[in-house]
């Protein structure tokens, strides 16, 4: 019985709900980090975090945990959802919810759905480019040389490589081989830094991307107004911790989208 | 002076012959209702019309019009109990309306309350709750020990004596927008898991009322606080929170 009901309950839901949604926010908090040095870093310094992120295998479970609680959260939220549309088949035709609850915490899966969304455009416009992308551009640097100018891969061991040398081909992407002996020499880094300049920079497109950046980082604001909060009542606490964690999620949920939000800013305006 | 107290007003109220018809709101003018009046009294006054005027006179539920017995509902002008804070339906006065006002009065809406005929719903989906392990089992056959008895911190049975406050009349489900009775389940699981007699079938009580509520077709709490605004006895949402602390503690048992 006690174990079905940690599945099945509609307080196990919520359970589920709160502790995904947690886990989440700690994401988002590390994700940020990382992404701010798209701002404080170089381009060297952020593709050699990228390419941690992507190798480290510490990284990659909780990668994959990551994966897991976005599927989880948003099936059991689509859940929660459906089943709270029918627990009122019949509509008031005179109602006041403006008047005791907040904005957020009536439209949390509309909110929640349009973050969806976003997530799938982010992953479609960076996450895929960096993991399946053949034509992966792969960072260079221009060094002038008597007066020509020659292209040079960076390289993982902090060296370089000539760009367009008869000597060396690439293989799997990244892998630097010497052309007459067929060994792999060195690694090159996958410019995930100039994915991301380019991409906010588009000519064509730069500003309705940061326009839409933008403004998915202000519906996760609303999303995350409500939900950090609510995950510790969902939880069970509610005590005398309450107001700071009120204050915190409050907090949390107006500076991490808007460091989110001020990076394609950033990008898109210092061309 | 007397007649200065005296308001008209248009009603629009839910209607409806029976469980398995449609119903509708239907409009009504009402003269000369004293704002000294009770809702209830008014909508007294509005029957005393319909049957005048040979008309099926407006059913709604209604018992002590003290405010504690739980009976009254009404969803009006889109609050549940309607304007005012901390009352139910009869204790609400005409005073809380304007003249010339109109007043939409409607039945609680939740799948797990089921209109019966025009504004009365059936709420016996809150008694089987209770059946399912809102009680303690106590010998009551003549050797019943005083409740004094046994020692008490004032605070727990403070919380408790709060929680205990809850009429069961349905506001929380009415006014939140999944339909969740997790206020009044909440509140029930409180006021027994706050004392020590309750501790003893506090597992087998939480996980019980729980699975019940979810058969009923009650929706699940998303942490809006409508309910603890909307309640007529100030059921606070630490109730939720001790039922959710209560659950996770009796399924991991």
């Amino acid at each position: 019985m006690a174990k079905s009901a940690l599945l099945k309950s509609s307080l196990a839901k919520k359970y589920w709900m709160a502790l995904t949604g947690l886990f989440l926010c700690l994401f988002l908090a590390g994700h940020l980090a990382g992404n701010l040095q798209l701002i404080f870093g170089d381009a060297l310094k952020f593709n050699q975090y990228a390419l941690f992120m992507t190798s480290n295998p510490a990284v990659k479970l909780l990668s994959y945990l990551t994966y897991i609680s976005i599927i989880f959260h948003a099936i059991d939220g689509i859940m929660l959802a459906f089943q709270n549309k029918a627990a009122r088949p019949i509509g008031y035709a005179m109602n006041n919810p403006k008047g005791n609850s907040s904005f957020a915490s009536r439209n949390m899966a509309v909110l929640g759905t349009v973050v969806l969304v976003f997530i799938a455009t982010h992953m479609m416009n960076f996450w895929a480019k960096m993991h399946f992308d053949e034509k992966m551009p792969l960072q260079k640097i221009t060094i002038e040389m008597q007066g020509m100018k020659n292209d040079f891969y960076l390289t993982t061991d902090g060296g370089y490589v000539p760009a367009n040398d008869q000597n060396y081909i690439i293989k799997n992407r990244t892998e630097i081989y010497d052309a007459t002996a067929n060994v792999k020499v060195k690694e090159a880094y996958k410019d995930l830094h100039k994915i991301t300049f380019d991409f906010f920079r588009d000519p064509q497109y730069g500003l309705a991307f940061t326009i839409f950046y933008v403004i998915s980082m202000l519906v996760l604001a609303f999303h995350l107004l409500h939900g950090f909060q609510s995950a510790f009542q969902t939880l069970g606490v509610n005590n005398k911790f309450t107001p700071l964690i009120k204050a915190f999620g409050t907090g949390f949920a107006i500076i991490v989208p808007l460091l989110f939000a001020i990076i394609p800013l950033y990008i898109h305006f210092t061309k | 002076m007397a007649s200065k107290k005296n308001i008209n007003i248009k009603l629009k109220v839910w209607r409806q012959k029976k469980a398995s018809e449609k119903g509708q709101m239907v409009d009504y003018s009402l003269n000369e209702v004293s704002t000294d009046s009770s809702f209830l009294e008014m909508l007294d006054q509005l029957n005393e019309q319909l049957v005048n005027e040979r008309k099926e006179p407006i059913a709604f539920d209604h018992d002590c019009r003290e405010g504690i017995c739980g009976m009254c509902s009404l969803y009006i002008n889109g609050r549940a109990h309607g304007p005012d804070t901390g009352v139910t339906t009869c204790q609400l006065h005409m005073r809380s309306f304007k003249d010339g006002d109109t007043i939409y009065v409607e039945p609680w809406r939740s799948k797990a309350f089921p209109v019966i005929k025009d504004l009365v719903v059936d709420r016996s989906s809150f008694d089987r709750i209770q059946q399912a392990g809102g009680f303690i089992s106590v010998n009551t056959s003549g050797n019943t020990i005083d409740a004094n008895a046994t020692p008490i911190n004032k605070e727990d049975a403070d919380k408790a004596f709060e929680a205990a406050a809850c009429i069961g009349c349905g506001a929380c489900v009415a006014t939140c927008k999944n339909g969740s009775a997790m206020l009044f389940v909440g509140a029930k699981v409180s006021q027994y898991a706050l004392l020590p007699q309750g501790k003893v079938e506090a597992t087998n009580r939480v996980l019980n009322m729980v699975r019940q509520m979810d058969e009923e077709g009650f929706g699940n709490c998303t942490n809006t606080g409508a309910c603890e605004i909307e309640c007529p006895k100030g059921i606070s949402l630490e109730n939720i929170a001790r039922m959710n602390r209560e659950y996770l503690k009796a399924s991991l048992k």
